[in-house]
């Protein structure tokens, strides 16, 4: 199982140039590895990104997820498969503000078909799992930036995703929260979640067990630590 | 799946209260206004329909046709042909006939004290009063004894009775028609005016015999009014009462009749039609503002996707489907369709009663006009909904997260 990337390549088409937003990956993402993908502004990271969490669809090439191709699934098919395999983590938290917390963790659930009861049940379970059980009903805009990311990661739980991915967590947090964060994932790593880890700060790669270079959309290397 | 998205379009509606409710004013004057206008339109089909029945239900009318004299045809109505014996024969011979009530008229000038008032003056039978459903309201109608012995007795509208005696009581006092004196035994209860117009009060009715040969010195009569029992024998009664008059005034083959015979429930039936008509072309009009109101649905959901961008984003990565932010967003503006229906019901209901109070115009509500156009304000929803949902279940999820 686990993630199989290969020769993928991803073109854009601006105007009348063709640019190579990815020229050639192949990589192997086993489960429960714990990876920080690092690389500077247009190395092609997010690209990478967008397609390792099935948001977008590579021009070539052959994405296996857990065994099933998805590099030319539809998007229905797409949105099925983050819906279940993948959580997402954001920079900017991507909160719905009209919502409380439980509801925003719950929500993955109402896409997965998930009645109610069930749902806020397990968002509250895994609200009160980081920390934020006193702030269930609270609006995303009461709570800090350390205090929604928690949230974040929650809501990236709820449907028991194998694969959690993360583009720059930390991005947008003061270094306490930062730490809080990356503990957090630390001990979804001991719990056994594939970590994918997008980031351009050297601490919170350090985080990582295997860092992920890429530029010019080539890997430019790949460390594994011990 | 559809209970959250009812709850998420009720969020979003009241997340943004005056945008809302500006936008479902529009489907709320539409739906209003097809009430209303439609109420209005019923309301005048109601009234045409109670005057024509006023006039009397199931009603034939013979009228004498155009005399002609070698090839001069005069106006219709001339001849003098049809009398009182033909009335009196119909009545016996064909079957299917409540009454028979032959008439004659002429206007005379009517002197009471130092009053005087010129009005219609008709000749009847007491088959009369039933055939135009009128009531005495005092005193008593013209009798049979008062035709065989050609009294002079009139009965009085209520016009009349107000231009001769004022507020006094006319039973018993005499009046003169035509320098002759006549004892009024009754008055008529009002019946207001006639669909065409006609001040239906403004008459005086004495017994047919004394019309005839007292005061206009005639043998002829003006019209016979038949009612029949039933509405679906009209025309065989119809085609028996031609055929009758044919024989009695021995019209053969392709001659001409020197009479008529009118059905008014076909009169009823085209006037029911026009109003139809109007309601028609009164609920189309207004049906206009609510298609406008639709437009402005569409208008304000466009800005709602746009606005809300991002959140589509997130809900896509989160694994939304295509089918369901279409939901999402149809389901809200179906949403501001069934509440501004239900609204404009209220307002179309207050509106039609508004008219019948302040307007004298007479509306009828109707179950089906408010069905209607409900279901219209709802389709009206769907229909304008469709395309801004299209639109926000489209977006790509990365270029949606991205928008700022």
């Amino acid at each position: 199982m686990g993630i199989l990337l290969k020769d993928i390549t991803k073109q854009y088409t601006i105007g009348d140039e063709t640019v190579a937003a990815l020229a050639g990956i192949s990589l192997e993402v086993r489960d429960g590895e714990f990876i920080a993908i690092m690389g500077p502004s247009g190395s092609g990271k997010s690209t990478l990104m967008n397609i390792l969490g099935c948001l977008d669809r590579p021009t070539a090439g052959s994405y296996v997820l857990d065994g099933q191709e998805v590099a030319t699934l539809g998007d229905d098919d797409l949105a099925r498969t983050r819906n279940k395999r993948i959580g997402f983590v954001f920079q900017n938290f991507n909160l719905l503000s009209r919502m409380t917390a439980l509801d925003n963790v719950a929500l993955p659930q109402v896409y997965a078909r998930v009645g109610e009861k069930e749902r806020l049940e397990k968002a509250a379970a895994l609200l009160d799992a980081v920390g934020l059980g006193a702030r269930k009903q609270h609006m995303p805009n009461e709570l800090s930036g350390g205090q929604r990311q928690r949230v974040a990661i929650a809501r990236a739980l709820v449907n028991d995703p194998s694969i959690v991915m993360a583009d720059e967590p930390t991005g947008n947090l003061d270094t306490r929260s930062s730490v809080e964060i990356m503990r957090l994932f630390e001990t979804l790593h001991v719990q056994g979640k594939t970590i994918i880890l997008v980031t351009h700060e050297p601490e919170i790669a350090a985080y990582a067990k295997r860092v992920i270079t890429v530029r010019d959309g080539l890997v430019l290397s790949d460390e594994k630590k011990e | 799946m559809f209970k959250e998205s009812v709850a998420i379009a009720l969020r979003a509606l009241t997340a943004n209260k005056l945008r809302s409710i500006l936008t479902m004013l529009g489907i709320i004057i539409g739906v209003g206004a097809v009430i209303a206008m439609v109420s209005v339109g019923m309301g005048v089909r109601e009234k045409v329909q109670t005057s024509i029945a006023s006039l009397g239900s199931n009603m034939l009318i013979v009228s004498p046709g155009a005399a002609s004299s070698q090839g001069v045809r005069s106006a219709s109505g001339s001849a003098t042909t049809l009398v009182l014996e033909d009335a009196d024969y119909i009545k016996k011979t064909v079957g299917g006939i409540d009454h028979v009530a032959p008439t004659v008229s002429k206007q005379y000038q009517l002197v009471a004290g130092n009053q005087n008032w010129t009005t219609s003056v008709y000749g009847v039978t007491p088959d009369y009063m039933a055939i135009r459903s009128l009531t005495v309201g005092s005193g008593s109608f013209v009798t049979q004894a008062h035709l065989s012995s050609r009294t002079r007795v009139a009965v009085l509208g209520a016009t009349v009775v107000q231009n001769l005696f004022g507020d006094a009581n006319p039973i018993g006092q005499s009046i003169r028609i035509n320098n002759a004196p006549y004892q009024v035994i009754g008055v008529l209860d009002s019946k207001g005016q006639s669909s065409m117009g006609q001040d239906q009060d403004d008459v005086v009715l004495v017994p047919l015999t004394t019309a005839q040969e007292r005061l206009i010195g005639i043998t002829h009569i003006n019209s016979i009014n038949i009612q029949v029992s039933a509405m679906d024998d009209m025309n065989r009664v119809q085609a028996q009462v031609e055929n009758l008059l044919r024989q009695r005034h021995r019209i053969s083959g392709t001659k001409e009749d020197d009479f008529s015979v009118r059905n008014l429930t076909s009169i009823m039936e085209m006037a029911t039609e026009t109003a139809s008509t109007i309601t028609l072309l009164l609920g189309s009009i207004a049906a206009i503002s609510l298609v406008v109101g639709g437009i402005g649905i569409m208008n304000i959901m466009m800005v709602s996707v746009t606005e809300r961008t991002r959140e589509i984003g997130i809900r896509k990565a989160l694994g939304a489907t295509y089918q369901d932010i279409m939901l999402q967003f149809l389901i809200e503006s179906v949403v501001i369709g069934v509440l501004g229906g239900v609204l404009g019901v209220g307002l179309g209901v207050v509106a039609a009663q508004a008219i019948a109070l302040f307007g004298e115009l007479n509306t009828v509500v109707s179950v089906l006009a408010i069905v209607v156009a409900f279901g219209f304000s709802v389709a009206v929803g769907l229909f304008f909904g469709i395309y801004p949902a299209q639109k926000a279940a489209k977006l790509d999820p990365i270029e949606a997260l991205r928008y700022e």
